[in-house]
């Protein structure tokens, strides 16, 4: 299979401080590549290289085979889902306007834009005539989440970036948005990066796992080998896994 | 009151107007693009805020005065009046535009990036609309107190209804300063009501 995104010895230092270090992975078409590390290991740092919110010191993002210095910023962004913990809906929008954004920005006429939008919010379990009129601020969290997630699909991007989409929410609406991120995965086939630091949610949602450490990515594989992986941080993840178990 | 005094006070009122209209035009042109320009360079922002506040201090007559001798922008008139009401209303209108601004949500920012938005759409679509009832609150404050500063135009041959209020002191008739201050008092009234009223709209919307 084809790399959909790819690491070449990718280092990142800012304000004399190494953030990345030697990074190298691919991504392949189709999968779900977890990053799973602990608050500071760089996860949020190597998602915004893959959209050209931030570029390399050293080394190259290849996405699709191009280097993110040779993409216009903006196509690349387009063709890029984008969610993140604090969803970042537009306050001044109502959710139709939120999730319409990208594609009136590519200018999609309105009857094709509408059309998608109530596709995409029956997608996310959000019934069109009560949700589209609304405003973010009148909207629980779990439902913001699911508009942004809506406003990432919108144009159909072929490569979603998801950087803690359910960090924010409680423990039983997080059950559900991992469920049906699942469901969603299955029906929509695409490349997805998902960074998390909870080992539980990366086996549930991850074909694969990069663990990051410090910069370093020290393991990368399927969950079945990233359970029988050794070292002191696996081990450590690995071990809040159990101890949540017998909890 | 005769005729003539009527009239009078009509004509020294749309001076006054029109001395406020064209200072606020022009601080607001200057104010809002450079608010927008000093949220995009942090390092500038002290020096130009610093400049916009010591501005502010400067003793409204005295700075009438202090632009008389300099060529081009001073002289007797219209001309330097504008300069020192705009000079005076360039720190609200630039602060408020600055705050405004600076306080739409990261993660929206963030995010209208990551939408692939370019630079110009991010602040037309986004950071003026979040920021609009901040800046027009800082426009409506630079206008009121514009409308009671450019009384003192009158004292450098600007016009307005300042030329009631001097000619006033200096025959020590209190008519005459009332036939000045009042219907200045209720300019100050109105632009404050009016731009009240249209920052609750943009408030609903």
């Amino acid at each position: 299979m084809s790399a959909a995104v790819s690491f070449h010895d990718v280092s990142y230092h800012i304000n004399g401080k190494r953030v990345l270090c030697g990074l190298s992975f691919e991504v392949r078409a189709g999968e779900t590549l977890v990053l799973l590390g602990r608050s500071g290991a760089g996860k949020t740092t190597a998602l915004k290289m893959v959209n050209g919110l931030l570029f390399p010191t050293k080394g190259e993002v290849l996405v699709s085979g191009k280097s993110t210095r040779g993409w216009d910023p903006i196509r690349l962004r387009r063709r890029t889902g984008y969610v993140i913990q604090e969803v970042g809906l537009f306050p001044h929008y109502t959710v139709e306007e939120n999730i319409a954004l990208v594609p009136r920005l590519e200018g999609w006429d309105t009857g094709r834009i509408e059309a998608r939008v109530r596709e995409l919010l029956e997608k996310v379990g959000l019934a069109p005539e009560e949700f589209r009129g609304r405003y973010p601020r009148e909207l629980s969290g779990g439902q913001r989440q699911r508009v942004g997630v809506a406003r990432a699909l919108a144009a159909d991007p072929p490569l979603l970036l998801f950087d803690e989409p359910f960090g924010a929410l409680d423990p039983v609406t997080r059950v559900e948005a991992q469920r049906e991120f699942l469901a969603l995965r299955r029906s929509l086939a695409k490349t997805a990066i998902f960074v998390t630091h909870d080992v539980r949610e990366a086996l549930l949602v991850g074909t694969r796992i990069g663990l990051l450490h410090e910069g370093r990515l020290e393991v990368l594989g399927a969950p079945e080998e990233f359970l029988q992986a050794r070292g002191a941080e696996v081990e450590g993840f690995l071990a809040c896994l159990r101890w949540k178990e017998e909890g | 009151m005769g005729r003539g005094v009527v009239e009078e006070i009509l004509e020294l009122t749309l001076e006054h107007v029109w001395l406020v209209l064209a200072a606020m035009a022009i601080a607001a042109g200057v104010a809002i693009p450079l608010g927008v320009a000093l949220t995009r360079r942090a390092a500038w922002r002290r020096w130009v805020m610093g400049l916009a506040n010591v501005l502010q201090t400067v003793p409204s007559l005295a700075l009438f005065g202090f632009l008389l001798p300099i060529p081009l922008v001073g002289g007797i008139g219209k001309r330097t009046a504008i300069v020192a009401l705009v000079l005076y209303a360039l720190l609200p209108v630039l602060r408020n535009t600055l705050a405004g601004i600076l306080s739409v949500d990261t993660a929206v920012r963030e995010s209208a990036l990551a939408m692939g938005m370019t630079s110009r759409q991010i602040l037309w679509q986004v950071e003026f609309p979040l920021a609009a009832r901040t800046i027009l609150a800082g426009l409506r404050v630079a206008t009121v107190t514009t409308v009671g500063t450019a009384t003192i135009a009158a004292a450098i041959g600007g016009g307005g209804l300042g030329v009631f209020i001097f000619r006033g002191i200096a025959s020590v008739d209190s008519a005459q300063i009332l036939a000045g201050a009042v219907p200045a008092a209720a300019l100050a009234l109105v632009a404050d009501g009016g731009l009240g009223w249209v920052e609750t709209k943009i408030a609903r919307a």
